[in-house]
């Protein structure tokens, strides 16, 4: 009779951080297969990162992209996440994550094109294990889930990595995601990219739990909290989730910061502080490993400049490709199905001799 | 439009303490498309929720907050979205009044933007009315005017029913009327004859009902324009007796051709007023498949140019 003392959970969740905001590294904790060269290719993928956000930006204020929802302040939660995967593993988007696509080598013309406002930019696929933008709030957790299936199932060894927002984490299907991988014990990893904002709504109103990262203690499985803005970090959890894959998933909430707005269509100075976003810039996930990486005599400002002048010129020359797409009607009926129902070719037939009913008269 | 529900929610609030809004975004940001704003500043926390991401836990609650006596309002951020709170608005909302015999009832309304023709991304141009009605026991209205659109919200705030709210995203911003300060009423169920006409009948609603009235005043034709404003249940009186005055029937949608509303239009146009008709029916609306990205739409969504060939084309028949 009466309470019985019952330990009804095991796991607590840790917080890393390797390298601090002034480029300082805890050499008790840095990864045994980092080295210098990898961080400095990190870097240039965050600066690349960066370069490719700004663009699309301006594109869309001119009106030559759609709604886009830039990644600035995030680019070590991305570049380290995606740097940590192999390129045979599943890596499944929800839709901020421009800077891990390019790390897996996503053609920045094809992202152009997607932000244009086409599915030509989604239809590259890489080898079909890299998935296209997901846009409904975390329903693309549960594929990662699958894909994590698929991949224990036909003994591949391959993990499938996937990644949610904060806001992404009150959805019924990232819990579901999170028991089904816990009961299958399946090789998955759930990035959280903690960026403390869903469009207005704040970490605090989303969950009234300390870390997002405890979530999966109650899907019986790891969970851990990164510094998101120390790319080391990031990509050290990674890389041990990957290499514990084996033994079931694993949730890692990087905690960063959404330094722009949640997408070209809001306006962030109407639900937050202009002292909150001062608050984090000097935690700039790239600022840090440029300080690092000049203390060592590694980078420096005409290396930057090099740098920048190449990335700027890829950069030109994906939108000029993306620009010079030639738009085809047509193939909007074309893959609703793997054959052409008669109903269909009947409407389509209608658009085509009507020119799709483009013009005046 | 975005003033006309703003104020029709106000005077609601005012009216009925029980009235509740909750969805995502509401509150500070006033919503996405500011339907809601400055309603947190005048009523509180309380009664104008922020909640957490999560479409089926918003429908879910205002499912319970209904059968316990409050009369939540929520707001869906984009039709496309809603599509996760489906159970709970099919399963439940729907049916609890006949589960229960009436022992139970649901007034809860269900705000959410609808159609395209303003490049979003995907699955924000959704067109889902069709969903909503075929099973029975959801309303499901979509004004096109700021007048019905407050009419038709303050009518909502008085129904027992719950009620899928439609708005046009396109219309939320597209033209201004003059409407009153005060308090009405738009009947729900009730198609409105936006121009009377004798040559022809366009049965229409939503986006499109602003294309037409331009394609016919353009035109010069003697058209009646009959908008639906009530998708579910349909206005079929409205419907028939357009249909026996002309003879001659359009019927133009946004949502795709298949199974789409103007099927069940002109379903019973051919029941009760075949032998009236003097010209098979036509339909326009979007081809029967998924909403494109926005690159795609011009070529997607109906047009004036397609509208005004059909009129041509039934006149001669």
């Amino acid at each position: 009779m009466g309470f019985l003392e019952i330990n009804a959970f095991d796991g607590e969740i840790k917080y890393l951080q390797i390298m601090d905001e002034k480029g300082n590294i805890d050499p008790a904790l840095y990864p045994k297969d980092l080295d210098d060269t990898k961080i400095l290719s990190m870097y240039n993928y965050m600066l690349l990162a960066r370069m490719f956000d700004a663009k699309v930006l301006s594109l869309q204020r001119q009106g030559r992209a759609v709604t886009y929802a830039p990644l600035v302040g995030e680019e070590a939660t991305q570049i380290g996440t995606a740097f940590a995967l192999r390129k045979e593993d599943i890596f499944v988007p929800s839709f901020r994550q421009h800077g891990s696509y390019i790390v897996r080598g996503f053609p920045m013309e094809s992202m152009f094109l997607y932000w244009r406002g086409y599915e030509e930019g989604a239809s590259v696929q890489g080898d079909k294990g890299d998935l296209p933008v997901a846009v409904p709030v975390a329903t693309q957790v549960l594929h990662g889930a699958g894909m994590a299936f698929a991949q224990k199932y036909k003994k591949t060894g391959n993990v499938a990595l996937v990644y949610v927002g904060d806001g992404g984490t009150s959805e019924g299907e990232f819990y579901e995601a999170l028991n089904f991988a816990g009961v299958m014990k399946l090789p998955l990893i759930v990035i959280i990219e903690n960026n403390q904002w869903a469009i207005s709504i704040p970490r605090a109103k989303q969950s009234a739990a300390k870390t997002l990262a405890q979530k999966a203690i109650a899907a019986g499985i790891r969970g851990v909290q990164v510094d998101g803005n120390d790319v080391v970090a990031v990509y050290k959890a990674t890389k041990e989730a990957i290499d514990s894959a084996a033994d079931g998933p694993t949730v890692i909430e990087c905690v960063t910061y959404r330094m722009s707005m949640h997408t070209t269509a809001d306006d962030p100075t109407k639900y937050r502080s202009d002292s909150e976003v001062e608050q984090w810039k000097p935690k700039d996930p790239i600022a840090r490993v440029k300080t690092y990486l000049e203390g060592k005599g590694l980078w420096n400002d005409e290396l930057e400049s090099k740098a920048t002048a190449e990335f700027s010129k890829q950069i030109d020359e994906a939108v000029e490709k993306a620009e010079k797409f030639v738009e085809n009607p047509e193939s909007m009926f074309d893959n609703i199905y793997s054959f052409m129902p008669d109903t269909l070719k009947d409407e389509l037939e209608d658009a085509k001799a009507n020119g799709f009913w483009q013009g005046d008269k | 439009m975005v003033t006309a529900i703003n104020n029709a929610l106000e005077i609601g609030m005012r009216e009925n303490e029980n009235v509740v809004l909750l969805g995502e975004d509401i509150g500070k940001d006033g919503g996405v498309f500011r339907v809601t704003e400055g309603l947190q500043a005048k009523f509180g926390e309380n009664r104008v929720i922020d909640t957490p991401l999560a479409e089926a836990g918003i429908a879910g609650m205002s499912v319970g907050m209904a059968l316990s006596g409050l009369k939540p309002v929520a707001e869906m951020q984009f039709a496309g979205f809603m599509f996760l709170a489906f159970d709970q608005m099919i399963n439940h909302a729907a049916r609890y009044r006949s589960r229960t015999r009436g022992a139970f009832t649901v007034p809860m309304i269900v705000r959410t933007p609808v159609s395209g023709g303003v490049r979003t991304l995907e699955h924000h141009s959704e067109s889902p009315e069709v969903y909503y009605s075929h099973m029975g026991g959801l309303i499901v209205v979509e004004p096109s005017t700021p007048y019905d659109a407050k009419g038709l919200m303050l009518k909502a705030l008085h129904s027992e029913d719950p009620i899928v709210f439609l708005e046009p995203t396109k219309l939320y911003r597209l033209f201004k009327q003059e409407i009153p300060d005060e308090a009405y009423e738009v009947p729900i169920g009730k198609a409105s004859v936006v121009k009377e006409g004798s040559k022809l009948s366009i049965i229409t609603y939503g986006t499109m009902v602003p294309l037409v009235k331009e394609v016919v005043e353009k035109k010069k034709i003697d058209a009646e324009i009959v908008d639906l404003r009530t998708i579910n249940p349909l206005d079929e009186a409205a419907i028939l007796a357009s249909a026996k005055k002309t003879g001659r029937v359009l019927i133009v949608h946004e949502a795709s051709l298949s199974f789409g509303a103007g099927a069940e239009v002109a379903a019973r146009i051919a029941e009760k007023a075949m032998f009236e008709l003097e010209a098979p029916i036509m339909r326009i609306a979007s081809p029967s498949l998924p909403y494109p990205f926005p690159g795609y739409e011009k070529y997607y969504v109906p047009g004036a140019k397609r509208i005004s060939q059909a009129i041509d084309k039934l006149l001669e028949a």
